[in-house]
């Protein structure tokens, strides 16, 4: 058995420090392996907070030698185990207590979207109809599973602190999902030029890289949602079209 | 939305501040290195006014060449209306449009704001800004400008083309021209080709060719074309390196051929 050096940030609403612990590991485990098996046998008080330990409820995010990742799934023996690694909750997020943070601005930040609202039943029975190529594309926003590791990796909300203008990369994926329906009939363009602040996500792509899920954010959710932003406010071609059309979401295509 | 009741100071970092271990500045570092290299060659070609075309061949950087010395000029010479004080190149009647295109890239945005601006360096590294307004405001606003770059590059693509052809055809003893293929046609068709690759990736056209539908289905020519530039959208990054890097090479092939450095061969 390998001996690992943790580096745990242990404290409370913000003050705190890096506590060092030596635990026993195999190559087979994950770092939240390790953080039960110190909690279990030498600090019955460190805080995280875990749920499936499989990738799918996105609870166990933290950040692992400065990188945001989930706990659960990254393998001890895809780190470099003979430096100490250092492991401390995310930064982006007011902290409560160790490993832990209040990640609840997101979901006030979700709330602020504009729900679903489909067209009119395509049938008389209440059902639609859809054609596949334009379900595929918002099939990807859908694996979602609020981890936030995008919105702490993202300098807008971890460097500038600006959670009141800017919903962040998972929203814009969610409101991507929801303005790319092929059913939906709302219009979030004026929200996410306004009060969303899409201008303020510079394309620097951290977002893409730690999404556990490998959901394409940049590219698939808030370039094609910039370019929307763009055909409404910025292009006067577009907008001149727009005067002789009825709005398209009106007509529900 | 409000921010949370309890709100806690979050850390603040400085410069370069980052628990991250790998080298994290290398890619920026090779960011920065490749692209000021290339300013600096596009520059300096562009500059020179001289050696841009042999044969058959153009220099993309001069083309389309609208007033010029050699055979491809449209309108002939240099006008004598220009202020002397001025130099004068015929690239410079052209390469703001190729340069304003990848400019306003999507891709390449992302990729100088790390590079050159440190916004951020690279991810979870400190930054060395304190205000932070985004492409929301001005001057980054005016990046939404891409799309009208992006009509220029798709028509720069035909005139590009039309110099592979030209690039078929060389002098004869005579005045007359002989079909014929030499290295340099094939240095000026993969340089269509890369280019093409990288400019019908883009994500404009992406949006434009359906992208902007609901139902994609619902496009002009249906979801073909939107799946097509969604492929090559994929490999927008990879693209947008190779073709770079090809065209500066294609300019300096043609230069090193019309200064005698280079023999160009004959491959028909
Ligand atoms: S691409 Fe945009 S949303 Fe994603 S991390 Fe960068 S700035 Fe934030
Ligand atoms: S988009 Fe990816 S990184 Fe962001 S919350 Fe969803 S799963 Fe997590
Ligand atoms: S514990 Fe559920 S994602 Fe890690
Ligand atoms: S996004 Fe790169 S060329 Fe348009």
């Amino acid at each position: 058995m390998a001996i690992a050096k943790m580096h745990i940030w242990r404290g409370e609403t913000g003050e705190g420090s890096f506590q060092e612990y030596e635990c026993e590991f195999t190559p087979g485990m994950v770092v939240l392996d390790v953080i039960h098996t110190i909690q279990a046998e030498q600090a019955a008080d460190l805080a995280v907070r875990w749920n499936c330990k499989a990738g799918k409820c996105g609870s166990c995010s933290a950040e692992i030698n400065g990188v945001p990742r989930l706990l659960c799934m990254t393998r001890m023996d895809s780190i470099n185990t003979d430096q100490p690694i250092t492991v401390e909750p995310m930064q982006a997020f007011p902290h409560m207590r160790d490993l832990v943070t209040d990640v609840s601005s997101n979901f006030r930040a979700k709330k602020s979207i504009r729900p679903f609202k489909p067209r009119k039943p395509d049938a008389p029975d209440g059902t639609w109809r859809m054609q596949q190529d334009d379900v595929n594309r918002v099939q990807e926003f859908r694996k979602c599973i609020e981890c936030f590791l995008c919105q702490d990796v993202c300098h807008v909300l971890r460097e500038h602190h600006q959670h009141d203008e800017f919903v962040g990369p998972r929203h814009l994926v969610y409101t991507a999902a929801l303005e790319m329906h092929p059913l939906d009939t709302e219009d979030r363009t004026a929200d996410l030029k306004n009060e969303h602040g899409v201008g303020l996500c510079n394309i620097t792509k951290c977002c893409t890289k730690v999404c556990p899920e490998h959901i394409t954010i940049t590219d698939n959710a808030i370039i094609p949602l910039k370019e929307r932003v763009v055909d409404e406010f910025y292009d006067p071609v577009t907008r001149l079209l727009r005067i002789f059309r009825p709005n398209k979401n009106q007509q529900g295509a | 939305m409000s921010q949370a009741e309890t709100r806690i100071a979050l850390p603040q970092r400085h410069f370069g501040e980052t628990r991250r271990k790998d080298a994290w500045w290398l890619q920026p570092l090779v960011v920065a290195g490749v692209l000021s290299a290339f300013i600096v060659y596009s520059t300096w070609a562009a500059l020179q006014g001289a050696h841009y075309s042999f044969a058959g061949y153009l220099s993309p950087f001069y083309s389309p060449e609208i007033f010029g010395n050699s055979d491809h000029a449209w309108f002939g010479p240099w006008p004598l209306w220009w202020p002397s004080w001025i130099p004068y190149s015929p690239a410079f009647l052209i390469l703001w449009a190729p340069g304003g295109f990848r400019f306003t890239c999507y891709y390449y945005r992302g990729a100088y704001y790390k590079a050159f601006w440190a916004s951020p360096s690279n991810c979870t590294v400190g930054k060395p800004h304190k205000k932070y307004t985004g492409e929301r405001s001005f001057p980054l606003i005016l990046q939404n400008i891409h799309r009208y770059f992006l009509y220029l590059a798709l028509i720069f693509l035909v005139f590009l083309s039309i110099d592979v052809y030209h690039g078929m055809w060389f002098p004869t003893a005579g005045s007359g021209a002989e079909f014929g293929i030499g290295v340099g046609t094939l240095v000026l068709l993969v340089n269509v080709l890369l280019l093409g690759s990288y400019t019908l990736g883009c994500h404009s056209l992406r949006h434009l060719i359906g992208g902007r539908k609901d139902c994609v289905s619902k496009a002009v020519g249906g979801a073909m074309p939107y799946k097509c530039v969604s492929c090559l959208n994929r490999k927008h990054m990879l693209c947008a390196w190779l073709s770079l890097f090809w065209v500066g090479f294609t300019d300096f092939y043609i230069r090193m051929l019309s200064m005698g450095y280079f023999t160009d061969w004959r491959i028909l």
